[in-house]
């Protein structure tokens, strides 16, 4: 990889503490890739519904971009944002320069950094 | 892309921005933009200029392709050609449709009186104010209604107890009202939002979006959840109350008698703009914690501390829901709640419950045109008879099980045509199902308009008519801001828009009610526009009010509002304090003395509680201990998936990728003790009938309760009857009741009730539901 790649890559930052599994990042991309049945662009995991010992609840959404996603390349082109950045329920996804998205990781707990491509 | 126009070209495609609201859909109306080339959707987008929505999507809306350009959507009126369940059917012109419904309709008011017909539509949907117009301007007659709800349990039972109380809407504040949304300067993000009764991140139910909780979150506002089941913001809050299932009133009455008693309420308002309160007083020492806890299963501390938390940080907001309704005690539930954000001064300020008018109070909803329907005939609406609050005309709906009862028995007088408008009462909205499968087939005459062939369509309608989708209609949502353009894009086969059906149907029914020569005209009016053109339609007054206190959009027209969009009306908080409310312009509420009734005079004087009480279900374990040796386990149903709207979407294979079957929650431990493995397929039984769905095991769910999905029919097997689309099969309404109300009429106990569970096995699955229901004569009990 070129150190040009490196320094113009991007990737998606995701707050994933307030995801609450509404699939529609799924179906988003599903769309926006034209995929058949069964195969995601972006997949969401979940852990839980489960009591920790502390008492509390823990029940966390995982979205993670899976080998499909091209980062919506066609659209980014076009000056949009990513299909799953735009219709993401819960707002929680930003699309950008990974230099950029790093700081802002710094900003929060409960935040992941992905580089699908 | 533009924000100047509303349609525009890019990739081929025509680009429009427009709002979806039913059908398909929910209780919402995003923003949207629809993609198509011609008479074909390609894709869509949520509309990012929307302040609604800021171009948000659930999966539903996400996957509109799959329902606008489904193959097996209906195309063209049909008519019935075999018997009724057969489902065959022949195609006719719209004009012959027409021609049988008007002969049909004015022989039938000869014969027996306009209100042997009945207008009904489902939940949510754009035909709240088209119907009821149809049924009273077109019929003439006062039986408007839902599709056999129960105690009118969705929204009405909250709602008549906000005309009593204090005459309007109140909904959470989320900056909704304001196009700059959480930037508006005035505005104020609750500290804490209670969550009552609902999950609206799944349920947006009454036009509010869920996910906006979640924005509140985001700015720092804490989450008490009252839930029976651990939903995923109750995971998230700060106290998740876990009650059983119908005692929301003893919580709630217990929450004001700690409030109260520690002295934590807002005194300068309570004073200056409540009644009653002394009386309020009184009555929730009945309820101190202990008491309560012993009824709802919430722990005595909890309930004292969620009480402090949300009395001591100011503003905080309460988004309730359906729950609430569902149960007899719907009414006082609702009474109790909103006395919790009257006595804390969260009322109409920044943050809190907010007052709300829909859209310029151009929707005014179920009582449209009902000044078509004379005096006399007026008082013959069913449930009248029974019931204070529709008598005196606080109800703008005939009473659902009264309707049912007037088809089963001829009293008090018989009922010969059932008009159902995108509603599916047998997969969906009536209780006790197969007691309304029979019911409607006892009826002459039965129209349906719908999207697709639905069991109820085959079971009951005589006349099928194709309705067109959202995108295939003008129209306007107004719940309650901005008011929003639907726009007609497309036009699919033969479909018409509901307003077009009603309209043509109109015409030849009643034209005087029926002046304008389009369904645009028809919206200018409903804005309070064009005047001019319409003195006599603009003389009748419009629910009860004459044209000045009517609704409208100050001269916007459809084709403006269509260019623009959606517009916000002028927004102002404390509107009680500035003569904003009443019709005398005085300040205040609107009720006789200006005052929040904390105590309700007008239910004493009609021999009702004026005050919030709780009532055990009609079938619990303290109610009915015999039965609950027999039915061990609290039903609970009708709780929401990201994939349906209710009866809905089940036809998309990409909803049913990600939700095949019917699923019900069972905790984990009473799973081990049943035998029963997570994946299984089990019965759900209660004294009325069973139905089959697959077990999810979760511990989200005291042990006790048993949560079942509802709306559940298979359209991709056969609709021809015994299997009818399957939609006896896994259909928790064979279990739950019709006719069991709160003394009010309003609210069924249908989110609490009796019920076993067992293992299914080839043994016990010889007879299916739909065969028993359609071909054995039903689960065999006395009906009540
Ligand atoms: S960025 Fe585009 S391709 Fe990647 S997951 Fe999101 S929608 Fe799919
Ligand atoms: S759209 Fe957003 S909130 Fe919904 S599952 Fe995906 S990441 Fe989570
Ligand atoms: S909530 Fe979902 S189904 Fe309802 S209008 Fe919005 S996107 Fe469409």
């Amino acid at each position: 990889m070129t150190e040009n790649k490196a320094s113009s890559r991007n990737g998606l930052l995701i707050d994933y503490e307030f995801c609450t599994g509404c699939h529609s990042c799924e179906v988003a991309c599903m769309k926006e890739l034209k995929l058949p049945p069964e195969q995601y662009g972006i997949r969401v995991l979940e852990d839980g519904p489960r009591k920790t010992p502390k008492g509390k609840w823990d029940w966390t959404y995982l979205p993670f971009p899976t080998s499909l996603c091209d980062l919506c390349e066609d659209r980014v082109k076009a000056g949009k944002k990513p299909s799953c950045v735009q219709h993401c329920q819960a707002a929680i996804m930003t699309y950008g320069p990974v230099e950029e998205l790093s700081k802002k990781l710094a900003e929060k707990p409960k935040m992941v950094l992905f580089t699908p491509v | 892309m533009s924000n100047e126009t509303w349609q525009w070209q890019e990739d081929g495609c025509t680009v429009s921005r427009s709002t979806q609201w039913s059908g398909p859909g929910c209780h919402n109306g995003c923003g949207i933009l629809y993609y198509t080339k011609g008479d074909k959707l390609i894709k869509v987008e949520g509309d990012a200029t929307n302040p609604y929505n800021a171009g948000r999507l659930c999966m539903r809306c996400l996957n509109l392709t799959e329902a606008v350009n489904h193959p097996d959507r209906l195309k063209w009126p049909l008519k019935r050609a075999g018997n009724r369940g057969e489902n065959k059917w022949e195609r006719i012109p719209w004009d012959e449709a027409y021609d049988i419904i008007e002969e049909k309709v004015k022989s039938i008011k000869k014969d027996y009186g306009p209100e042997s017909i009945i207008g009904m539509e489902g939940t949510g949907r754009n035909i709240i104010w088209q119907v009821p117009y149809l049924t009273y301007a077109g019929f003439e007659s006062p039986n408007y209604t839902l599709g056999f709800l129960s105690g009118d349990a969705c929204y009405l039972p909250r709602a008549a107890q906000q005309a009593v109380m204090q005459s309007d809407f109140f909904v959470t504040d989320c900056a909704q009202h304001f196009e700059t949304r959480y930037e508006t300067p005035e505005y104020e993000v609750p500290k804490v939002i209670i969550i009552w009764g609902n999950n609206p991140i799944i349920s947006n139910g009454d036009g509010f979006f869920g996910h906006w909780i979640i924005d509140l979150m985001r700015k720092g506002s804490k989450l008490i959840v009252i839930d029976p089941k651990l939903t995923w913001l109750a995971s998230k809050a700060d106290f998740w109350l876990q009650l059983r299932p119908g005692t929301d009133s003893a919580l709630a009455m217990s929450m004001l008698n700690v409030i109260i008693n520690e002295s934590l309420y807002d005194k300068e308002f309570v004073e200056k703009w409540t009644a009653g309160f002394e009386k309020l007083k009184e009555c929730v020492q009945e309820y101190p914690p202990e008491i309560a806890s012993e009824i709802t299963w919430v722990p005595k501390e909890m309930i004292i501390e969620a009480a402090r938390f949300y009395a001591k940080n100011k503003p905080a907001a309460i988004q309730w829901g359906l729950a609430v309704d569902q149960q007899v005690t719907g009414i006082s539930a609702a009474q109790a709640i909103t006395s919790l954000w009257t006595i804390t001064g969260n009322v109409d300020v920044p943050g809190g419950n907010v007052i709300s008018k829909s859209g310029f109070n151009v929707d005014d909803g179920y009582n449209c045109g009902i000044e078509w329907v004379s005096e006399d005939t007026l008082q013959k609406r069913l449930g009248n008879e029974s019931y204070p609050l529709k008598m005196y005309g606080f109800a703008s709906t005939a009473h659902g099980d009264s309707v049912l009862k007037a088809i089963e028995s001829g009293k008090p007088y018989p009922v010969k045509m059932l008009w159902l408008q995108t509603t599916n009462p047998i997969a969906n909205m009536g209780s006790e199902a197969p007691r309304v499968y029979d019911a409607m087939r006892k009826v002459d005459f039965n129209v349906v308009v719908d999207l697709f062939m639905t069991p109820t369509a085959v079971a009951c309608a005589d006349i099928v008519l194709p309705a067109g989708m959202s995108l295939e209609r003008d129209s306007f949502r107004a719940w309650f801001a901005p008011l929003r353009a639907i726009s007609k894009i497309i036009q699919y086969e033969e479909c018409k828009s509901d307003e077009q059906i009603v309209l043509d149907l109109g015409k030849r029914l009643n034209p005087a009610a029926f002046p304008w020569k389009t369904v645009e005209e028809w919206l200018e009016w409903k804005f309070g526009n064009a005047k001019d053109h319409y003195p006599d339609a603009f003389q009748i007054p419009w629910s009860g009010k004459t044209y000045r206190e009517r609704g409208n959009t100050r001269g916007v027209t459809f084709k403006e509002l269509q260019e623009r969009g959606w517009i916000y009306a002028d927004w102002q908080y404390r509107k009680y304090e500035k003569g904003l409310l009443r019709r005398d312009r005085q300040p205040g509420f609107n009720t006789a003395d200006g005052k929040i009734q904390l105590f309700n005079t007008l239910f004493d004087d009609w021999g009702l509680n004026p005050l919030p009480y709780h009532e055990e279900p009609p079938e619990s374990p303290y109610s009915a201990p015999e039965l609950y040796k027999e039915y061990p386990l609290i039903l609970t149903s009708g709780a929401r998936s990201w994939e349906f709207f209710h009866s809905e979407h089940r036809q998309q294979p990409t909803m049913r990728i990600f939700h095949p079957d019917p699923l019900v929650t069972i905790h984990p431990d009473k799973a081990k003790e049943l035998g029963i493995k997570d994946g299984d397929w089990v019965w759900l039984e209660s004294k009325r009938g069973r139905c089959k769905q697959k077990a999810k095991l979760a511990a989200t769910l005291n042990p006790k309760v048993v949560s079942a999905e509802h709306g559940w029919w298979f359209p991709e097997k056969p609709g021809a009857e015994p299997i009818l689309f399957g939609v006896f099969d896994s259909n928790i309404n064979n279990l739950t009741a019709q006719c069991q109300n709160g003394e009010t009429g309003y609210g069924a106990p249908n989110k609490g009730l009796l019920c076993k569970i067992y293992k299914v096995t080839e043994e016990n699955s010889q007879v299916m539901p739909t065969m028993q229901v359609t071909k054995m004569g039903g689960f065999g009990y006395d009906r009540k």
